[in-house]
């Protein structure tokens, strides 16, 4: 069967399928961005995070023939890239939108840096778990072949705003976020908290990277990130600091990222470049959509951005 | 040889002792050598001066700060305070004169918060039961799912109070605790504490500056003046005299400024059918009416969170209206800096240092905010000096005793007192102020402080400016508003006159009757 075939579903399958799968880096990385930027520091060297893990993912996949153990990199990796974030942005008067800039490139220039002996070798993928045996549309088979990494983030996105919610550190980490000066009076230790919510988050950041590079598009580039470490940050306030909210805005952003190439499929590659800025337009659209200057940005950490 | 006991969360009030106390920051000494004893279930009252060391003090007992010297006996045995944890084993707790609330929290999650036995996972539907349950013996009721951003002042305050109980603390340290209340919720709230205290469930320290709350509900009375003990007493043994003579050291000269006797002039500032919302996008304004005259304070009284910090936004314009308009001088105002300007429309916000400075700016910069774009600050329309800016700074310091290192001192720096006078010397040091909005200029500050602003605010008035005071204190509008009115849910219940006032029909309003 051909794209013909099912004709305009093909775009939309291709979307949708598109949503999934690119979406999940962005999940994964908002995520990590969440939880940092709930604790009151920006992470802006996520992107750079995302590219180690994504490289460390794909050498020790190579290196050891386990995907899984690919992933279990990628995290340490992005643990370890978060503590030198945090470590950074926990001494006095350093700004952390100045580290993390730091940070965005020295991972950057680390992953080219150690990738060099990964662009050849195809290193073994994730197992994609298949939920489309019940369908004979080949397209609709391959739409429905799905990361791990992406039920493992919808799994951690219910899982966070259940922690934030429902649990002694979760709130620990918006105290710590909104009120350092509050948080200290009842004995919290904000550096300590800070410096555990970044590294986690970090953490989550480095195993988007393995989607990329162990999944879809499943090899390494060095162009294999192109801004999503960053476009995910954008999306954390596009959704107001929400975990699940980060879901359906991930969603949104890897549908919108899908159009171009689905268009493309059905033989409408007028505006290719255009559509493929869909996302970027998108940002912009939902931001200008949903702030009213009547009411503050409910659920921004108040102490995002300040010195303390 | 005594042995320490180890560390059981006491279930009863205890001694709490302090021995020579002493706590330097660098060359300078906040506490001198200071002892103190409150005895188990007695509520004692710790006075003095801003500044005279009393915060710092009780943040050692909180495990804050770490004295240098001396010893804190708790329960006769000499304890190691090294942090706020510390102080919560040993049934120590404190209401901050900052809020500790997490403005991002409801009311029950910083209540769950605060305990620093929460269990790791919260299982809020067992929490909330407790919560209510506890909430039916609490001294007053509170919401307990509005976020703590949207409480006003005197809510917050009394959400401090409501967690400190909830944490079951033995021994309260109450820092100014009513500064934000009405005086009968401050009776309420004091007398409700009082109860607890005579019927041993705790031991107060109470820091204060209001001589009425020392004789209504305090035992005895220590007082501290420049970081030295200045006396001690109990509190049926002394007057309000001798209390004033050891905080002052006894040279203490009262100003009143006598209200001028002056025809009501022509409208200063016309409020005509303002309406406004809260944050969260209800109602917090209705179709409010109100003319403040040249040479007039018109007071506005009421129970913290009716409304009275939206209006104070939305004239200082950092709140829209959703409808209605302001008059100004006859002239439609939009709060832009040239009609602030050309209308001496100046204002004293509550919390000064969010709402009136920039923390991180010079104290010169702050006090030079309203004129720094004008000759002699700048010259040739753009070209600001810092040697202008810093004498017409150095100038109002010097006349309202604002106590700073330097003018180039960060605002955020100096203390609360502190950071109000400064905001009072940009507003009304150039008098060029027509119309004033003031909402609870005295706010947390001591007696003498109070009476420099109340005086400063009646030479306004006297001079011929329309003054708005919107005030929690009751006692303060008495004494300046020549007006009063009493705003409830957002719009103007009752109007009276200090001189027609009475104390029960204003409360009977502010409830919502």
């Amino acid at each position: 069967m051909t794209s013909e075939s099912i004709g305009w579903w093909g775009v939309v399958l291709g979307i949708l399928a598109g949503a999934v799968r690119g979406g999940t880096p962005f999940l994964l990385v908002s995520l990590g961005e969440c939880l940092t930027e709930k604790s009151g520091k920006i992470n802006l060297g996520l992107e750079g995070t995302l590219l180690m893990g994504a490289m460390s993912a794909y050498a020790v996949s190579y290196k050891t023939g386990s995907p899984w153990a690919g992933v279990a990199a990628a995290g340490a990796t992005g643990a370890l890239m978060g503590a030198l974030h945090a470590l950074l942005v926990s001494r006095p008067k350093v700004n952390d939108i100045a580290a993390g800039i730091a940070m965005l490139i020295f991972g950057t220039g680390c992953a080219f840096f150690l990738s060099k002996p990964y662009i050849q070798p195809s290193a073994p993928q994730l197992p994609a778990v298949a939920l489309g045996g019940w369908s004979q549309v080949a397209q609709v088979q391959a739409a429905l072949r799905i990361s791990p990494l992406f039920f493992l983030g919808v799994a951690v996105a219910f899982a966070l705003q259940w922690f934030f919610r429902a649990t002694r550190w979760g709130m620990h980490v918006r105290a710590v976020g909104d009120s350092p000066a509050a948080a200290r009076a009842m004995g919290i230790s904000v550096g300590r908290t800070r410096f555990l919510a970044i590294m986690a988050g970090s953490a989550l950041g480095g195993i988007g990277g393995a989607h990329l590079t162990l999944f879809y598009p499943g090899a390494w580039t060095e162009a294999i990130s192109s801004g999503q470490g960053l476009m995910a940050v954008a999306l954390v306030i596009f959704a107001r600091w929400n975990p699940v909210q980060c879901l359906w805005a991930s969603l949104l952003f890897g549908g919108a990222q899908a159009v171009g190439p689905s268009l493309q499929a059905v033989g409408i590659s007028t505006g290719y470049y255009l559509w493929n800025a869909s996302p970027y337009i998108l940002t912009l659209l939902v931001m200008v959509l949903t702030c009213s200057r009547k009411r503050t940005l409910v659920g921004a950490p108040g102490a995002l951005g300040s010195p303390s | 040889m005594m042995t320490i006991p180890p560390v059981v969360r006491p279930a009863k009030p205890f001694d709490l002792e302090l021995v020579k106390v002493t706590k330097r920051f660098g060359s300078f000494v906040a506490n001198d050598q200071i002892s103190l004893k409150v005895p188990a279930g007695t509520f004692h009252a710790l006075l003095g001066e801003n500044g005279a060391g009393k915060s710092t003090l009780v943040k050692c007992i909180m495990g804050f700060h770490q004295a240098e010297e001396g010893d804190i006996l708790v329960h006769g045995h000499s304890r190691e305070i090294n942090s706020p944890y510390d102080a919560y084993q040993f049934g120590i707790g404190m209401v901050y004169q900052h809020f500790t609330l997490v403005p991002a929290m409801t009311v029950a999650e910083n209540l769950v918060l605060s305990r620093p036995d929460t269990p790791g996972i919260i299982n809020w539907k067992d929490e909330m039961a407790r919560l209510r349950e506890f909430m039916q013996t609490a001294p007053f009721k509170m919401d307990l799912d509005t976020p703590a951003s949207e409480l006003a002042a005197g809510q917050k305050q009394k959400v401090e109070i409501l967690k400190q109980l909830y944490l079951d603390s033995k021994f309260l340290i109450l820092d100014e605790p009513t500064s934000v209340l009405t005086p009968s919720e401050a009776d309420e709230v004091l007398g409700l504490i009082r109860d607890k205290v005579k019927a041993g469930d705790l031991s107060v320290l109470l820091i204060t500056h209001k001589f009425r709350e020392v004789f209504g509900f305090c035992d005895e009375i220590t007082v501290l003046r420049r970081g030295q003990f200045a006396g001690h007493g109990l509190v049926k043994d002394l007057t309000a005299d001798d209390m004033a003579a050891m905080m002052m050291g006894g040279q203490r000269e009262t100003k009143i400024v006598p209200k001028a006797v002056r025809e009501r002039g022509p409208a200063g500032l016309e409020i005509k059918g303002l309406c406004a919302n809260k944050d969260n996008g209800v109602p917090a304004l209705t179709n409010l009416n109100l003319t403040v005259h040249e040479g007039e304070v018109v007071g506005i009284a009421g129970v913290s969170g009716n409304g009275q910090r939206e209006l104070v936004e939305v004239l200082a314009g950092q709140r829209p209206a959703t409808g209605g308009e302001l008059v100004v001088h006859g002239a439609s105002y939009h709060g832009t800096r040239a009609e602030t300007a050309e209308h001496g429309f100046f204002l004293l916000p509550e919390e000064p240092l969010r709402n009136a400075c920039v923390p991180q700016m010079s104290v010169a910069e702050n006090i030079a905010f309203r004129s720094f774009d004008r000759p002699p600050m700048t010259r040739a329309g753009c070209l600001v000096s810092r040697a202008a800016i810093r004498s017409f700074a150095q100038d109002l310091i010097t006349r309202f005793s604002v106590k700073t290192r330097s003018p180039e001192t960060p605002i955020g720096d100096l203390s609360g007192g502190n950071v109000q006078r400064a905001v009072l010397a940009r507003e009304l040091g150039p008098g060029t102020a027509r119309v004033l909005i003031a909402a609870n200029p005295c706010f947390g500050l001591d007696f003498a402080a109070v009476e420099s602003i109340h005086g400063q605010i009646t030479e306004a008035r006297n001079r011929g400016v329309a003054v708005l005071l919107v005030s929690e204190d009751l006692d303060e509008l008495l004494a300046l508003a020549d007006r009063l009115l009493v705003i409830s849910h957002g719009e103007f219940v009752y109007e009276t006159t200090p001189a027609q006032a009475d104390i029960k029909t204003i409360g009977h309003h502010m409830a919502g009757h």
